[in-house]
């Protein structure tokens, strides 16, 4: 049996070591597939999420210097007269998105993060000059200046396009031109053009 | 040091009444430990995603310089892809028609088809001409600190061939954003280098809906 058991901790230990938990997210969301290659930042990028029915999220992923997301809410919380008190401003450091209007975002922040999850967000309002979204999108880059950040838009199969305009939008606005969508990996169907390169570049190698 | 010889003496020096230690056996029971690292196992396999998830990049023009773009593009070279609802896609060549005959309506199979037809079309009509030496030149050399890098291409000649294709994509307001990836990852994968992504025109809007009534009507 000696043997047998080795075998099982040693494919223990590679999934241990291969998983790599997902953050939790306050929706569900099915991303397209692509085939770009394209590896996802986990850091220093604005996160904008949409779901089916067209709620927007915003996030801030900064994981490895979670001041900039403390320093985010805090400038948003200024330029938008919020008066979120500390905790509020340390809970969003905490929360993985937020999806409501600036209205409200006081009362969702004074929840702790479990019951956060609970409540059910209405999204950022957006039109179709960007909306509230301009003003998330914009305080975050100015706390971010000076540091190259990513712009990703990660969005439901299902949503319309019009949410997607809405969004790109609101990036638009701000300046951004340059988009990474969050997508699954697909393979280069066989027999395109796209497919050709690549087998030309793996033989170069 | 000095513990270790007292342990020592004290297992040497035994008295009559003391009994001799029971040999224990060094074999322990493994069962437990390995249901649980079973079980650890399955919990693993079920909770890993293998796929990570990818980006893919989206530049937008600036809404100002879209006309000077648009205008720029050669009649013979242009393809509209229309996104409509339930997953229809309908295109055309050139300018739209009025009485809109070269409007067409296919599926995101058969898209493929005519984006491969129409790449094949231009390629075949193109005549050299001044344009053509800067973007034969950037191919010849290729761009080692792009990354990743671009080879030099051996067939640079034909670079410039499909240089007047511009495809146009205009997702309606029945468009998912899964028809919008899946029309733009289509670009990538014939590797289409020119294509902008706009607003339908008021009659492509009439278009699609005189298409749309009447495949519901049959």
């Amino acid at each position: 049996m000696t043997p047998f058991v080795d075998v099982a901790f040693l494919i223990l230990t590679f999934f241990i070591m291969a998983t790599k938990f997902k953050p939790a997210e306050p929706v569900e969301i099915k991303t397209p597939n692509s085939v770009s290659t394209r590896e996802l930042p986990d850091t220093d990028a604005l996160q904008v999420t949409f779901d089916s029915t067209g709620r927007v999220f915003f996030s801030v992923l900064a994981e490895k210097d979670p001041k900039m997301k403390y320093d985010v809410i805090k400038h948003i919380s200024e330029s938008r007269n919020l008066g979120l008190s500390e905790d509020e401003m340390k809970n969003f450091v905490k929360s993985p998105a937020v999806g409501v209007p600036f209205s409200g975002l006081k009362q969702l922040l004074s929840y702790p993060l479990e019951e956060q999850k609970n409540v059910k967000q209405p999204g950022i309002p957006l039109d179709t000059l960007g909306g509230e979204l301009y003003y998330w999108i914009r305080d975050a880059v100015g706390t971010f200046t000076g540091k190259q950040l990513k712009y990703l838009v990660k969005g439901d199969n299902e949503a319309k396009f019009p949410t997607f305009k809405m969004v790109l939008a609101a990036f638009k606005k701000n300046d951004i031109y340059k988009f990474n969508l969050i997508t699954m990996l697909e393979d280069a169907p066989a027999g395109t053009e796209l497919y050709l390169t690549r087998q030309k570049e793996k033989e170069h190698k | 040091m000095a513990a270790i010889e007292e342990g020592g003496d004290s297992g040497h020096k035994k008295g009559p009444g003391v009994k001799k230690a029971k040999k224990l056996s060094t074999r322990i029971d493994m069962t437990p430990m390995v249901d649980l690292g079973f079980l650890l196992i399955t919990f693993f396999i079920f909770t890993t995603t293998m796929s990570s998830p990818t980006t893919m990049d989206l530049f937008m023009p600036k809404d100002t310089d879209k006309d000077e773009e648009q205008n720029k593009a050669k009649e013979s070279g242009a393809l509209t892809i229309l996104l409509g609802k339930n997953n229809v896609v309908y295109y055309y060549e050139g300018q739209l028609l009025p009485d809109a005959s070269n409007f067409k309506t296919t599926t995101f199979k058969g898209i493929r088809d005519i984006i491969i037809k129409k790449k094949k079309d231009v390629k075949e009509q193109h005549q050299h001409d001044e344009g053509c030496k800067k973007i034969q030149e950037k191919a010849r050399q290729g761009n080692p600190e792009a990354k990743p890098p671009v080879l030099p291409d051996p067939n640079w000649q034909t670079a410039c061939l499909d240089r007047d294709l511009v495809i146009v994509i205009k997702p309606d307001q029945e468009a998912t954003y899964k028809n919008t990836v899946d029309i733009l990852d289509e670009m990538t994968i014939n590797e289409i280098k020119r294509f902008a992504m706009v607003d339908l025109f008021e009659d492509e809007v009439k278009v699609i809906k005189a298409t749309e009534a009447a495949a519901g009507g049959n």
